[in-house]
């Protein structure tokens, strides 16, 4: 088998991978048919071959995958989220839509912090309180926010006090009192003057 | 089935975990099976399997759709397998050895009592021995060989997998099959 090329053992590998050149493989089956030391080689190689490929197929055992699993990172908690929103798209946008609403009408209630007080011929302003002097009489509504009224006269109309106190002592009035200190009971009462507004100016529509 | 696979993987990348299992349980199987025809030991080819799924679990966004999954996978596993094996060098032929229980199952195990058929011990030792010459087989010819042999992949998949020329796969097989021939002209 010394006497043999190195080629032809090469050749055998080709034949084995089973990309050997025609003549060449012509040329390998013609020395294999004169040289028995070569045929033995060749012999050798294929049972080689066939040894391995007998070896039976195995299966991987069968908590492999739950093991697999179990060793995964956890997922990311903003995954989580993402998928949720991404699921929910009917919620997201109710939620999205009450927090742009009580955003656009609790900064209304904010901006509101500075004391004011309806405009009436004959009230008092001393500070933050609002007095209706005695023996006055206030003809309409006096709305107040974010101070106190005190009547000691007399007042023909309404008074709504908001993020204050209403003190009367002997006082007439002859509409509502209404007191108005948190932002729910505002929030409503802006609801209701704004519902008054639309009615009045349908009345002053009908009766143009 | 890969564009199932394709699918899935798309949905393991959106975030959703449970997608992966459908990966792992098409694959387990070849996969399982390298690292034990590498290793010799079935812990430590459980435990290399189930490393590489999770490190493709974590490495998931680098790979290329274009590409075969399973060829990915492969080197993967195939990595692992001779980083273990170059970690674990003193104690590995005494590994190798004690490898002797492929072609028995779990549930064969448990039903040792029993006296097994002369022709099932024959085949059994058929199998042990086959194991013990791969295990023989240096590790760069024993991959290739493993590869080409067990799993039956072309030699352009394998260069693929191993990341090297298709010449120097074929000159690794060759040598492998070399390999291979002398030990087993030695006995």
């Amino acid at each position: 088998m010394n006497k043999c090329p190195q080629y032809i053992v090469d050749y055998m590998h080709e034949y084995l991978d089973g990309d050997i050149q025609r003549e060449q493989e012509l040329e390998l089956k013609n020395h294999l048919q004169s040289c028995t030391d070569c045929q033995q080689h060749m012999h050798e190689l294929s049972d080689s071959i066939a040894f391995i490929k007998s070896a039976t197929h195995i299966s991987a055992p069968p908590n492999l995958e739950i093991g697999v699993m179990a060793r995964l990172p956890k997922p990311k908690q903003h995954v989580g989220i993402q998928k949720w929103l991404r699921r929910h798209p009917f919620i997201v946008a109710a939620a999205t839509f009450i927090i742009l609403m009580s955003g656009s009408l609790l900064t209304g209630y904010n901006d509101d912090q500075q004391f004011s007080v309806t405009k009436q011929p004959n009230l008092v302003v001393d500070g933050q309180t609002v007095i209706v002097p005695e023996g006055e009489t206030v003809t309409g509504d006096i709305v107040v926010r974010n101070g106190d009224i005190r009547v000691e006269g007399e007042v023909d109309g309404n008074i709504t006090v908001i993020n204050g106190e209403y003190m009367a002592s002997t006082s007439v009035v002859t509409g509502q009192v209404e007191e108005i200190d948190k932002a729910f009971e505002w929030l409503w009462y802006e609801i209701k003057s704004a519902f008054k507004d639309l009615e009045k100016m349908f009345e002053s529509d009908e009766t143009k | 089935m890969d564009a199932l696979i394709n699918k899935r993987i798309k949905q393991v990348l959106k975030g959703d975990q449970s997608a992966f299992s459908d990966i792992v349980s098409h694959y387990q199987h070849s996969l399982y099976q390298v690292c034990y025809r590498m290793l010799g030991n079935r812990q430590e080819a459980e435990d290399i399997a189930q490393e590489a799924f999770v490190r493709a679990y974590m490495n998931l966004h680098t790979f290329d759709q274009k590409r075969k999954f399973s060829t990915w996978l492969y080197r993967i596993a195939t990595n692992l397998c001779i980083d273990r094996l170059r970690k674990k060098k003193p104690d590995y032929y005494l590994d190798a050895e004690v490898a002797g229980t492929e072609g028995l199952n779990m549930y064969s195990q448990i039903a040792a009592d029993e006296p097994l058929p002369e022709a099932e011990l024959e085949k059994m030792e058929l199998q042990e021995r086959i194991q013990y010459e791969i295990s023989r087989l240096p590790e760069k010819y024993r991959v290739v060989v493993v590869l080409k042999y067990i799993e039956e992949l072309s030699l352009q998949e394998i260069s693929e997998v191993l990341d090297m020329p298709l010449g120097t796969v074929k000159t690794r097989l060759h040598r492998g099959r070399e390999a291979l021939r002398k030990q087993l002209n030695s006995l």
